[in-house]
């Protein structure tokens, strides 16, 4: 099993992201460069955090134009697991794998802190070890994350199950306090239809170390490997 | 054209006639028009440190773990351990944040990130020390300061947060003295191997010079000349001297630089800074004991019809000037390509000591290089003493309602929670702050060096206002006690010197007697000043700003679990003070605040006595007996009680008793004397802990205990109580309510 | 004329010696994606105001300057449709 760490410029979550899961998890996990064209060899792709393009124009908006997303896309539809986080799901939004945006926070200020997320659905590759509504705490750190979309889609994500993460207070309770960005229904984190495609805001690259205040990042990553691990020994 | 250098010319290019006299002589001849431009830069005081370089000769620089010492480089290195060192400074960015705060802010954090970078050193995360004035109210200064404020802080946080460093820490207040000129001093601090040290000079004759990064613009055209100049009506004339700054190249430049780096083909590279493509091939030719010829026609531009003089005093951001070993020009030109930089092969290195600038082959200046940067003058300026601020007596001094005072300590701006700001700050990314903002230090887990850092910084400016020497004293002291209290032993200091116009007298006094107190607070506390910088000029038209002198301290923190928060954690704990309960009223923001009285001598700082409280402090946390250390500042020990109950994840109550103490309740509470810190510990270690502070012989007494939802504080008998809800609200949510006003 | 808002555009550029980061990460990109005759792009800001009656002018041109503009680094034009 190999996990692919894109980088793009302006990237800056891909190095916490490797070590996340090479130092935190221990999974073979490497960086391709958003010149290549090419995901073979991988089983899985992580679209890290950051300012890609400077998020110029919008956020995601250059980056989903990178030769490497071509591939990106490809292998999504092929069913390889997907994560995008933070700028990663601003891209995969921009990029049209998953619906919907991410706009400026309610504040109008950027906002950085400590978030707890209820876990909505453990029908993903990347939520498999988390049944029964897990409450995680991870932090988030973003300017545009709330995440907005039209009525109609809105209906279907909910009924299909795609909204994989909620904005939830500490016990698990969803309210209007514990929505940091004003998110649509407190969405954190959505999945596509095949469900193999996730993009979330908060960042579980930076919640995989007791040191670090959380360790609940490695409970996501971890389960995405178990999930390859028994295709990959097939 | 050529243009005729006049008395005039000279006079608004900021040089005397005296120092013309000394260009000719270093010259052997009338310097053109472009060379003029190039001297005023070099020779203005943000380059040449003219009117303090014989004060910062003061500071002690050496030191056993000094790899790299303060005016060697961009940014002094120090050793931290197993072959990993770190380098870090701070810089200011006032004049540029006062003019145009937001880009000059993001333009302050860009440009000591290159210092830090520039060093071979990758950088891991920042701290700000700002001042601005009073925030509150509807008056249009207070508009204009929360406008400031805001400014800046969103500027900070878009470069900051795009190149992905996280802002960690720092401090901020508010004073009428900083209305019109706030203060904007950035700290980075970035971790390398000792062979990974990067030199800024010219090495090797016929060794390339290459340009990379952004294009040359006209913007930000000298602005070293602009910082050493008082601000008047007349800069905002100034305007388009300010610089934009584009985070999302100084994000790929660093990466590139890096990378270049790592590659071993580096001989000498610099960050195109103040005085951009001036200061660098000056400075990088004298370092290296050689010249450097280029041609400005191969500069990457991104205007049309620059003159010599417009790009060579440029400061456009994210540049670099990087000279490379033979044969490393193709490692050079593979790396920027993969990031998609601008890089130009612009000249190269030469044996004739000369900086040799041409245009299309002409030669456009040529200047000795090492007399450029290093011969400019040196003054020695008058200083007047300020007569000695009066003694504080409490006889004088009404007593007001206690409980009130302290609800409005915790909600004045530069007491309240900084949340408002950090939380616009990314303050988690790279993975390693283990401390976040809003504690005495932060703390930061260097994961490649396995290394646990602490940093701060400080200074109390209305002490340093009423007794500069004292103030810079007690600014080194309580920045190595923020950093004990986190567990961490102080290593190394860079400063910050913000002061007003220095021709005048008693400005110059302040300045020298601020140094000569740093210097001899970092002899006693055993750090080493490894770098820093000087903002001087910073006036409005009413007045100069109180004397700033701004200390960074860095520590480390030796095992993990020698980590240490401010706040209390558990019901039934002991609180124990380790100092004295102190009475100094004199300076204190309670003064400030409370009686609108900024006046009286500050506390004052024994070294036995802090050193001691330190030693203990350190102690006990390293043996494990304690389970928070909180170190007493502005608002005396009342504040520093409250925020160890309303600072942590839990809030949670305690009661103090001072017994028979004999003074007043609001001296008790709100004084200010030094070498005082909170513990809290648990009842089990009660003895132990007992024991090392009488061995010691260090003054300690037990206050109280943890617990409950009140802080209750009793004297004699006296009892108060707060609600610590209450307590937290009026705390927490300030500033917030204030910028929504 | 009562009841039909009158419309006024301003548009809000970054000044043409100003660096624009914006514009030029914009038009490398329309480079990349095969549009390669693009020589410069500048992003700015484009509002669009709704008035009951005509605002005074001295006062428009007040507004601009202070609050829909940052002088330091960029420059608008109003149009009065």
């Amino acid at each position: 099993m190999k996990i692919a760490v894109v980088q793009f410029p302006g990237s800056n979550c891909d190095q916490d992201c490797l070590r996340a899961l090479t130092d935190g998890l221990h999974l073979p996990a490497e960086y391709v460069w958003h010149k290549q064209t090419s995901l073979s060899g991988f089983d899985a792709v992580v679209l890290p955090g950051g300012f890609s393009y400077g998020d110029y124009l919008r956020c995601g908006a250059i980056a989903r134009f990178s030769p490497i997303m071509r591939a990106v896309v490809r292998s999504a539809k092929e069913g390889m697991p997907v994560i995008g986080l933070c700028n990663g799901f601003q891209i995969l939004c921009e990029a049209g794998l998953l619906p919907g945006a991410l706009i400026r926070n309610q504040s109008l200020r950027f906002v950085c802190q400590s978030i707890w997320l209820r876990v909505e659905t453990g029908d993903t590759p990347f939520t498999a070890n988390l049944q029964g509504r897990r409450v995680l705490k991870m932090p988030i750190a973003h300017g545009e994350g709330s995440y907005f979309v039209d009525e109609r889609s809105l209906e279907t994500l909910e009924s299909k199950n795609q909204v994989v993460f909620r904005y939830v207070d500490e016990t698990g309770d969803v309210t209007a306090g514990s929505n940091p960005n004003g998110s649509i229904h407190n969405i954190a984190g959505i999945c596509n239809e095949a469900r193999n495609v996730l993009g979330m805001m908060p960042h579980p690259d930076r919640a995989w170390d007791r040191k670090l205040g959380s360790e609940d990042g490695k409970l996501i990553f971890g389960s995405l490997a178990e999930t390859l691990e028994p295709v990959v020994s097939r | 054209m050529v243009t005729e250098i006049t008395p005039d010319l000279i006079r608004t290019h900021g040089l005397t006639d005296q120092e013309y006299a000394q260009i000719k002589a270093i010259l052997g001849r009338e310097p053109n028009f472009t060379e003029l431009g190039v001297f005023s830069v070099m020779w203005s005081e943000h380059c040449s440190y003219k009117n303090t370089r014989l004060e910062l000769k003061k500071f002690p620089i050496s030191g056993q773990k000094v790899l790299v010492k303060a005016g060697e480089e961009n940014a002094g290195v120090i050793d931290v351990g197993d072959s990993w060192a770190v380098a870090f400074k701070m810089e200011s960015h006032n004049h540029p944040s006062a003019i145009e705060p937001f880009q000059g802010a993001a333009t302050g954090v860009g440009g000591i990130i290159r210092d830090i970078f520039t060093m071979g050193a990758r950088p891991l995360f920042l701290l700000d020390s700002l001042r601005f004035g009073p925030i509150q109210g509807a008056s249009p200064a207070a508009k204009n300061n929360r406008r400031l404020f805001s400014e800046v802080v969103a500027g900070i946080s878009h470069y900051g947060n795009c190149i992905g460093i996280p802002t960690i820490g720092g401090e901020i207040s508010f004073d009428e003295s900083y209305e019109g000129n706030p203060l904007v001093n950035v700290f980075c601090l970035g971790i390398l191997r000792h062979e990974q040290i990067a030199r800024g000079a010219a090495k090797g004759v016929g060794n390339s010079v290459f340009y990379v990064g952004s294009e040359t613009g006209r913007d930000g055209l000298a602005g070293a000349a602009f910082a050493s100049r008082d601000l008047t009506e007349q800069s905002k004339q100034d305007r388009p001297a300010v610089q934009v700054g584009d985070p999302f190249k100084g994000k790929l430049l660093l990466e590139a630089c890096l990378e270049l780096l790592a590659s071993g083909c580096v001989a000498g590279i610099q960050d195109m800074g103040a005085a951009g493509l001036t200061c660098s091939t000056c400075e990088t030719a004298s370092r290296g004991g050689t010249g450097v010829e280029i041609d400005l026609a191969l500069v990457p531009q991104r205007e049309t019809g620059m003159t010599p003089y417009e790009i060579l005093l440029s400061e456009s951001q994210e540049r670099m000037l990087i000279i490379v070993e033979r044969g490393g020009e193709a490692t050079l030109k593979e790396i920027f390509d993969k990031w998609d930089l601008p890089y130009a092969r612009v000249g190269e290195v030469t044996c004739d000591g000369m900086m040799r600038v041409l245009d299309h082959g002409c030669v456009k200046v040529e200047i000795p290089a090492r007399k450029l940067a290093n011969n400019a003058p040196v003054y020695e300026r008058e200083a007047l003493a300020d007569p000695q601020a009066p003694e504080f007596r409490i006889e004088d001094l009404p007593a007001a309602d206690s409980h009130e005072s302290l609800i409005r300590l915790l909600a004045y701006p530069t007491i309240a929670s900084k949340n408002w700001v950090y939380r616009q700050y990314d303050h988690t990314v790279r993975a390693g702050t283990v401390v976040p903002p809003g504690s005495d230090a932060a703390v930061f887990y260097v994961r490649e060096a396995d290394k646990f850092l602490a940093a701060t910084t400080d200074c109390n400016s209305l002490y340093c206002k009423l007794n500069p020497r004292e103030g810079a004293r007690i600014a080194v002291a309580e920045a190595a006690r923020n950093l004990i209290c986190s567990g961490a032993k102080p290593l190394a200091v860079t400063d910050n010197l913000n002061f007003g116009n220095p021709y005048q007298p008693k400005i110059f006094w302040q300045l020298r007697e601020s140094v000569e107190g740093l210097a001899e607070a970092c002899l006693r506390f055993g750090v080493p000043v490894v770098g820093g910088n000087v903002s001087l000029y910073n006036q409005n038209p009413n007045s100069a700003i109180d004397p700033t002198p701004t200390v960074g301290m860095v520590g480390v923190i030796g095992e993990e679990r020698w980590i240490t928060r401010q706040y209390f954690c558990d019901q039934s704990d002991i609180i124990y003070l380790i100092g004295p309960v102190g009475h100094e009223l004199g300076a204190s923001q309670y003064l400030k605040i409370i009686h609108g009285r900024k006046e009286f001598l500050p506390p004052r700082l024994s070294y036995d006595l802090e050193l001691g409280v330190q030693a203990v402090v350190l102690s006990l946390i390293q043996q494990g007996l304690v389970k928070s250390a909180h170190d007493c500042s502005e608002g005396g020990l009342g504040v520093a009680l409250a925020e160890c109950c309303i600072s942590g994840p839990r809030r949670v109550g305690a009661r103090v008793d001072f017994g028979n103490w004999p003074e007043r309740l609001d001296q008790i509470l709100f004084n200010e004397s030094q070498s005082r810190v909170i513990l809290s510990a648990p009842p089990e270690a009660k003895e132990a802990l007992e024991a090392v502070c009488a061995a010691a012989e260090i003054q300690f007494g037990r206050m109280g205990q943890v617990g409950g939802s009140d802080l209750i504080v009793s004297a004699r008998r006296e009892t108060l109580l707060w609600d610590v809800d209450e307590l937290y609200h009026a705390w927490y949510d300030s500033i917030e309510r204030v910028m929504r006003s | 004329m009562l009841g039909v808002p009158m419309k006024v555009d301003v548009v809000v550029m970054p000044k043409q010696s100003v660096l624009d980061p914006q514009g030029v990460a914009v038009r490398n990109a329309l480079k990349d994606l095969g549009l390669d005759s693009v020589e410069s792009v500048r992003v700015g800001k484009f509002l669009e105001l709704e008035f009951k009656t005509l605002p005074d002018e001295a006062k428009l041109q007040e507004v601009c300057r202070d609050l829909l503009s940052n002088p330091v680094i960029e420059e608008y034009t109003i149009r009065i449709a």
